[in-house]
């Protein structure tokens, strides 16, 4: 069972028709290449290839791509052949460590597993018997979060989260919340038969090798790229168009386009009516409690106008011949379709090209241009497939109808206070083009597209209590303020404040703010801080300075305000040396994962698929997995479902969880091969040989969809029934498209003072301007906040694609590519700021001031400076020496980086974060630049003190001469 | 000093993309990776955790500003061993280390016989020759040779690992001098080019330039759009549509 055909495959890509040896006695052209061939997952990003890992010698010899795998196809990044080093860095802990000096100041004794692992079980015992949250549990890129999700749920604690919260939860819940679905994870675009792609902010990023194959495939078929992003470099740089616009305006640009589309009529009514909301009818009454929300009947089924009948009728039925415009009164109220709303906005002509041109910094006439160029590409050269399919209601189509126009979208959408309201104005322009799903177009990845908002709610209301689970998942989906985790009076009951006022539809968490919320004490006091690969210490903090300082902070009493920090990482960041107890992690290739469908698998659009790692090397260290660290930890809590009846161990380790945890009965971490006899998938018994079943395929697990189920998944009676029977969704219901979103609404009417849960004063004013049913485009948060005049430009980060989502500053090979990060400023901005390529600058925000040096390009946005981010470290982090370009002259953008926002006439300071989602607003920083003085140190700043190494740290060696013994000499037999 | 074959059977090389190449490095890294247990191996790291740490490394990818006419340009290029025709690198060798073989053309060292004198990295006008300096040899991209006949790889895997890695499929091999190879349609299709060719060194590498700011697939010169119904508005035009 494989994924797709190899991606290096085209004629000039393949072996030598004749691939006998010449003679040369100097070269020997066979050499054995490994003992062992490993197949398993890549971890140098998230991007989850499929890998192949040769083993000579008992070491690593060789990573290549695993052609088989539906991830990768073959190829391999950047990163991934990088592996080696990441696998044999200095930088990998060794041993458990104990705090012995204050903390911070980087003194530890190596302990024993035993001693660190009771140290952690007394604490966390405690912890669980009196008030469960007292324990804040948050993880990083974590690609286990079924596990510690659930972990934390067992535990009794509500304060779990991962990195979504400040990377990409504008883009996870404007999918979830509009479509259904969402882009990377959940959706790709149809590579084979798109014929116009447009990229939105993707940087080198999300996801790295399968766009990077897509955009191969595109410029083969002379396919236009066309990238909207302030910075012209990787997948823009090959674009065939590069809008650079101004960062933060990406939703106004959008919203001009839907003005064109609208003027013209260039959209698919006929889409709309089949798969969105836009026929449903919403109650127009002022001041009501229901206003703005949909018109249902007494069962509760949302209406449309039946323009046949001349009534309301079930918006849902097949023969409804549905109005979209219009203003209908039913039982004496007034009604009117969504779409005559959508009309009505996005018709007036502050969305028009001329009124958005000089914001977005993009010329009128281009606006016009793009969009007339969509319309083009999704009507004159619509496709059609001959595959027959059925739809939900039972009608048969002789053939699927495709608009082949494909748009991904990501950071650069993503890290603006804007970024939801953007987000969905994407996927809005997506729908009226009749685009989401169909040939051509943007496809979903099972298990989506599920009926908005696409989640299971939240659990921890209340908070949780002694020693009892919580009823569910931490994190989910909300859709009424009844949802919040709030207490009687609105104050937040989750630490980091996620799903409160501030951050109501806070997928992901909120792991920017969990130390300085701890150690203000705010909403409550914590006890320990458990963190996962989570470098919350340096580049995964805003206000990175004081956030430090933070872990360090102590009270009245001399004790520290956060009482205890459990860390565990595979590495030395700047993070291990503010921890009490360090749990030493292995490297990807020493440790089991399942990458799995509860999570974030390896679904492709044309079939749902999961993943393991297998350990392909032993440690050499005294290292253990964390996830069987988490396991072992349950087990000696006796977490329910974790031992069974007389309290014993339930899961031997990481590997028998996997193939033995059911989630529900039948339902497990991995879908391939289940039953008893393995001849199952989705669901089914446990299979004891489910791992061998797994490493005999390549380490993955791809169910090909069928041609008919390939696309419409939102209302293909195949793909509906196929959804069901792998647990993917309860009943095979469609899913209807909600462009005008129901949820958002009800939060704004909690803001009119409607309904039980209602917003404290102060924050009622941004609920009900931020929640608007339909995309809305204000400014950056940042840029309205400050002096725009005294900081006038924009600055931006991206990590270079061989580090995308790596621990990449610390590898031997990838920072010989990079290891100093630059400022790039625009020719023009340079010139009239006196600056010459090479200087030194202060970066100065309203926040606070970084330097670096700059580097002129002409491939920016005028009013936009941006960075290499990450590249910069602490003095010592990583293992590196102390005079490491990285620390001496990298600079961390971040210290400039607020977590609040300047207080407002009130004097509150609001989250610097997206209003909706609670995302971090890292894209909205405004800075000027100011040339540093000739005697000023050619050194970043801020210089932080170094940090001490950890015990029984070797010396860096001077030079590598890494792979001298897999060398086979000529002469030299070879076995 | 040494001696140039007159001819060869085959001239293996690259063609490489630059209208697709998005720099992301994973050709250098793959390379290193392979050669650093490979037949030239190891390639040396120096200072590698340290200030200015530099390696031997075969393949490197540079990225460049282009002014030109149509607004500006961002390319990435890739450089390693063009394998040339004629290379100076090996003429100017004073201990026969450097050869190119008559059956492929394939340009090697022999690193028995190098003294690391460096004669062939000031003769390499292409930057594709590097110093070991803890070996005290030279060492340049073998175009895999260690893999491209390697019977103990799996058939699919016998490509220079630049090529099997490249994700936008942006690295092309074959024989540059059987006319009839994929890899010369390709470069006649997209007007492949030699590197400095007025220095006479032949490379056998190509060069595919990038495409011209095309409108790509469209058929049709967008120009804006026309209001649906000037008279009705939009919202008549739906309503018109729908009533239809």
């Amino acid at each position: 069972m494989t994924g797709r055909s190899a991606a290096n495959a085209a004629p000039t890509q393949r072996p030598l028709a004749e691939t006998r040896a010449p003679s040369d006695p100097g070269i020997d052209p066979c050499p054995a290449v490994s003992d062992a061939v490993h197949r398993t997952t890549c971890y140098m990003c998230a991007c989850r290839c499929g890998i192949k890992v040769h083993i000579k010698d008992g070491q690593v010899r060789y990573i290549q791509g695993d052609r088989d795998h539906p991830v990768n196809r073959g190829v391999i990044c950047g990163k991934g052949s990088a592996g080696i080093m990441q696998h044999l860095s200095p930088a990998r802990l060794r041993k458990p460590l104990l705090r012995t000096g204050a903390r911070g100041a980087g003194e530890f004794r190596e302990i024993e597993w035993d001693e660190a692992l009771a140290i952690a079980t007394q604490r966390l015992a405690r912890i669980r018997a009196g008030d469960p949250k007292r324990l804040a549990f948050f993880t990083g890129r974590d690609q286990s979060q079924s596990l510690t999700g659930w972990w934390a749920a067992q535990f009794g604690t509500p304060n779990f989260a991962a990195h979504g919260g400040f990377c990409s939860v504008n883009m996870a819940v404007a999918g979830f919340t509009t479509i259904g679905g969402s882009f990377w994870e959940f959706g790709e675009p149809d590579w084979e038969h798109t014929r116009y792609f447009m990229l939105f902010g993707v940087a080198e990023d999300h996801d790295s090798n399968p766009i990077k194959i897509g955009l191969g495939k595109l410029k083969a078929r002379g396919v236009k790229v066309v990238s909207v992003n302030p910075c012209r470099t990787g997948y823009s740089a090959i674009a065939d168009e590069w809008i650079g616009i101004r960062p933060g305006t990406d939703g106004l640009f959008v919203l001009a386009i839907i003005h064109e589309l609208l003027k013209a009529g260039r959209i698919d009514l006929d889409y709309l009516i089949a798969h969105t909301n836009a026929h449903h009818l919403i109650i127009r009454d002022a001041g009501a409690a229901d206003d703005g929300l949909f018109l249902r009947d007494p069962e509760g089924h949302v209406l449309g106008w039946d323009r046949a009948q001349g009534r309301a009728a079930d918006a849902g039925a097949a023969d409804l011949r549905p109005a979209l415009t219009g203003t209908y009164e039913v039982d004496g109220r007034a009604c009117t379709p969504a779409f005559q709303l959508i009309a009505e906005r996005y018709l007036d002509q502050a969305y028009s090209p001329d009124a958005v041109a000089a914001c977005c910094g993009i010329a009128a006439d281009t606006i016009r241009r793009i969009a007339a160029e969509l319309a083009n590409v999704a009507f004159e050269q619509a496709i059609e497939l001959p595959v027959a399919w059925t739809d939900c209601s039972g009608r048969r189509h002789a053939s699927m109808r495709g608009r082949p126009l494909a748009m991904h979208a990501m950071r650069g959408i993503s890290a603006h206070s804007n970024g939801f309201h953007t987000c969905r104005a994407i996927h809005l322009l997506q729908v009226l083009l009749g685009t989401v799903d169909v040939p051509g177009g943007f496809r979903f990845k099972p298990p989506y597209p599920k009926p908005p908002p696409a989640g299971a709610k939240p659990c921890g209301k209340g908070g949780g209590r002694p020693d009892t689970p919580l009823a569910g998942m931490p994190l989910g989906m909300i859709t009424a303020p009844e949802d919040l985790l709030v207490d009687a009076q609105g104050a937040p009951e989750r630490i980091d404040k996620a799903y409160s006022w501030e951050a109501p539809f806070a997928a992901h968490g909120l792991l920017h703010t969990v130390i300085a919320n701890a150690a203000r004490r705010d909403p409550y006091r914590i006890d320990t801080l458990f963190l996962y690969m989570a470098n919350v210490a340096w580049n995964s903090a805003m206000n990175t300075t004081q956030t430090i300082s933070m872990l360090t902070e102590k009270d009245a009493s001399g004790a520290y305000k956060i009482p205890f920090v459990i860390y565990s990482d595979a590495y030395f960041s700047e993070t291990v040396p503010y921890a009490d107890l360090v749990l030493p992690d292995t490297t990807y290739l020493e440790r089991h994962d399942c990458i799995s469908l509860l999570d974030r698998p390896i679904s492709q659009a044309d079939g749902p698929g999961d993943a393991i790692r297998v350990p392909v090397v032993t440690p050499d260290r005294d290292v253990r997995p964390f996830q069987s660290v988490l396991l072992d930890l349950s087990a000696r809590l006796g977490l329910p479902g974790m031992v069974d009846a007389d309290g014993r161990p339930k899961y031997r380790d990481y590997a028998d969880y996997m193939v033995r945890h059911e989630r529900t009965p039948g339902l497990g971490p991995l879908a391939g091969w289940r039953g008893e006899n393995g001849d199952a998938f989705g669901k089914g018994a446990p299979n004891p040989d489910q791992l061998e079943r797994y490493i005999t395929n390549g380490g993955f697990w791809h169910h090909a969809l069928t041609a008919e189920q390939k696309y419409y998944k939102m209302a293909n009676r195949a793909y509906l029934d196929f959804a069901v029977a792998m647990g993917f969704l309860a009943t095979p219901t469609p899913t209807v498209f909600q462009l005008y979103a129901e949820p958002l609404q009800r939060f704004r009417l909690a803001a009119r003072g409607h309904g039980a849960v209602l917003p404290p004063a102060p924050q009622r004013e941004a609920i009900a301007r931020y929640f608007d049913p339909l995309p809305i485009w204000y400014a950056p948060f940042e840029e309205e906040a400050i002096d725009k005049a005294a900081y006038p430009l924009h600055a931006v980060t991206q990590r270079p694609m061989h580090m995308y989502h790596s621990w990449g500053a610390q590898n031997a090979w990838l920072r010989q590519i990079t290891s100093q990060n630059r400022l790039f400023v625009h020719g023009a901005t340079a010139a009239r700021l006196g600056l010459d390529d090479d200087d030194w600058v202060w970066i100065e925000s309203h926040h606070g001031k970084v330097k670096g040096q700059i580097r002129i390009v002409e491939g920016v946005n005028p009013d936009t400076v941006w960075t290499w981010n990450a590249i910069g470290r602490r003095r010592g982090a990583g293992m590196l020496d102390h005079d490491a370009p990285e620390a001496t002259r990298g600079f961390l953008l971040n210290h400039a980086i607020a977590d609040l926002l300047p207080p407002d006439a009130a004097g509150r300071r609001r989250l610097n974060a997206d209003p909706v989602t609670g995302q971090a607003a890292w894209f909205d920083l405004r800075v000027r630049l100011r040339k540093c003085a000739a005697a000023e140190l050619a050194q970043s700043a801020p210089q932080l003190p170094p940090l001490k190494p950890p015990p029984g740290t070797a010396p860096n060696p001077r030079s590598l001469g890494f792979g001298a013994h897999f060398r086979a000499r000529a002469g030299e037999t070879t076995p | 000093m040494t001696d140039l074959p007159a001819a060869t059977d085959r001239k293996l090389g690259l063609v490489i993309d630059l209208d697709t190449c998005v720099g992301c490095q994973a050709c250098v890294t793959s390379c290193k990776e392979w050669n650093s247990g490979g037949s030239m191996a190891p390639l040396t790291d120096l200072n590698p955790y340290g200030a200015q740490a530099h390696g031997v490394w075969f393949n490197r990818v540079h990225a460049y500003e282009h002014g030109c006419t149509d607004g500006g340009r961002t390319v990435h290029f890739p450089r390693s061993c063009l394998h040339c025709a004629t290379p100076a690198c090996v003429t100017v060798c004073p201990t026969g280390a450097s050869y190119k073989r008559a059956a492929d053309g394939i340009v090697l060292i022999d690193d028995d016989k190098c003294i690391g004198c460096q004669l062939c990295s000031w003769a390499c006008p292409y930057g594709a020759r590097e110093l070991d300096p803890i070996e005290g040899v030279m060492k340049k991209c073998t175009l895999c040779v260690d893999r491209i006949y390697n019977d103990n790889l799996e058939p699919e895997d016998r490509v220079p690992a630049c090529v099997a890695a490249c994700p936008t499929g942006a690295r092309h091999f074959g024989d540059l001098g059987d006319a009839s190879s994929p890899v010369s349609r390709l470069v006649r299709e997209r007007g492949g080019v030699d590197l400095m060719p007025e220095l006479g060194y032949g490379p056998v590498n190509k060069y595919l330039p990038p495409r011209p700011r095309a409108a790509g697939t469209l058929q049709a010169p967008a120009q804006a759009l026309a209001p649906a119904d000037p008279a009705g508005g939009f919202l008549g035009w739906v309503d018109r549509l729908l009533s239809d």
